[in-house]
């Protein structure tokens, strides 16, 4: 069709008119659907780390500038544990997002990574069961805990050649202990965590 | 022209990726394994008929002037409606793909078949040119995937081989995707493309 300036105005209003009809339309469909979905993978996130609970309470802490949400789990009246949705910002593909299970005496009871962009096969295997990074802090009291990897004077396992990926995490769960101490009314306010877990120095992943 | 011819042709003759050599972008970043290439394959290819359809039924009313923009819009309007709906009733994929659901906008595929044939044909053709051209890309992405996932970590559709071990890392990396895409591309154009 030849264009007049007439002609071009009003058939490119009349699409985008269209557009966004269309697009606000599926919106209000999916909009409820995708606030489930999010819930619900929260949900599980929480569950996943935690002893069996009635309900949660959700409180926020903000850590070096970064939004910390912890879910105090109860069991009739009683405290069974803390889930504490932590994150850092120095994993090797950017951030990375973990759900830290405490119980009630501070065992680190479980962790489950929310988000990450680690390479593929070397840093993802923070996702796989039974990871390295996993099983150094599992079940151990996380008071006792120094969130340093060896190759920091730490005394933690690092995944093979994803030394970044591995001071990410620790971090993280380094960050969430700080957000669980406030949590459990152990301290005022939390302590920001040192950024020398995230040093890069020249160090290849 | 035959209309199995059309989607043959989108699978075989006007593969997107092995012949045509479009949307280089996805194929490279998305086919870390089997089922990462599966569905962004499959997202691809519904946004493309639906884009196809579309601009072949509007195609006598645009200027030609404000074609591209007229397009882009229709497009970037599907690339939106596919991303909320897998990110309602998908949301495992939609985080796995995660960057790549919206680049469809900027595929050079589907623009590329707006123009080369939605344009210039009817509704049915056009929408059989999307699911061959879309067939013809899934099944690319998905076979690259596939190679990448077996050789990079010893596993197919996530279950492992038990081999994970012994693999070369380097295919479920940037380089590897070079490599694998290199070699199926001489493989398919010497056996497939007749």
């Amino acid at each position: 069709m030849k264009s007049t300036l007439f002609n071009m105005v009003a058939v490119l209003f009349t699409v985008t008119l269209i557009a966004s009809a269309g697009v606000g339309a599926v919106n209000m469909i999916t909009a409820d659907a995708i606030a489930e979905a999010n819930a619900a993978a929260t949900t599980a996130a929480v569950a996943n780390v935690l002893p069996e609970f009635d309900k949660t309470d959700i409180s926020e802490q903000t850590i070096d500038d970064m939004t910390i949400v912890v879910y105090t789990a109860t069991k009739g009246s009683e405290t069974v544990g803390y889930a504490v949705e932590s994150m850092t910002k120095n994993g090797f593909g950017g951030a990375i997002r973990l759900m830290v299970g405490f119980g009630a005496d501070g065992k680190i009871l479980n962790v489950n990574v929310l988000q990450q962009a680690e390479t593929p096969g070397l840093g993802t295997k923070m996702t796989e069961e039974g990871n390295v990074l996993l099983g150094s802090i599992q079940n151990k009291n996380s008071w006792e805990v120094d969130f340093k990897v060896k190759k920091d004077g730490g005394e933690l396992d690092a995944l093979t050649a994803a030394t970044i990926s591995s001071r990410a995490y620790y971090e993280a769960v380094a960050r969430a202990y700080e957000a669980y101490k406030v949590a459990c009314g152990y301290q005022e306010t939390a302590d920001g965590v040192s950024g020398a877990t995230a040093q890069k120095g020249g160090q290849n992943e | 022209m035959n209309k199995m011819q059309i989607v043959l042709n989108g699978i075989l003759k006007n593969n997107p990726t092995f012949v045509l050599v479009l949307g280089m972008c996805p194929t490279l970043g998305t086919t870390t394994s089997a089922i990462n290439g599966l569905g962004m394959g499959v997202a691809t290819m519904a946004v493309l008929i639906m884009s196809n359809f579309v601009i072949s039924l509007i195609k006598n009313f645009i200027p030609d002037k404000v074609r591209i923009p007229a397009f882009i819009v229709v497009i970037a309007s599907f690339v939106t409606i596919i991303q909320m709906l897998m990110q309602a009733y998908v949301p495992s994929l939609y985080a796995s793909l995660g960057v790549f659901i919206p680049l469809i906008v900027v595929n050079c595929i589907i623009l590329g078949r707006a123009e080369a044939f939605a344009s210039k044909n009817g509704a049915l053709d056009s929408i059989l040119d999307g699911v061959g051209i879309g067939l013809g890309f899934t099944i690319a992405l998905t076979l690259i995937g596939a190679v990448r996932e077996i050789l990079g970590s010893g596993a197919i559709f996530g279950f492992s081989l038990g081999i994970a071990d012994y693999m070369p890392l380097v295919f479920v990396l940037a380089p590897g995707a070079f490599f694998v895409l290199g070699y199926m591309m001489v493989l398919f154009n010497k056996f497939a493309k007749k």
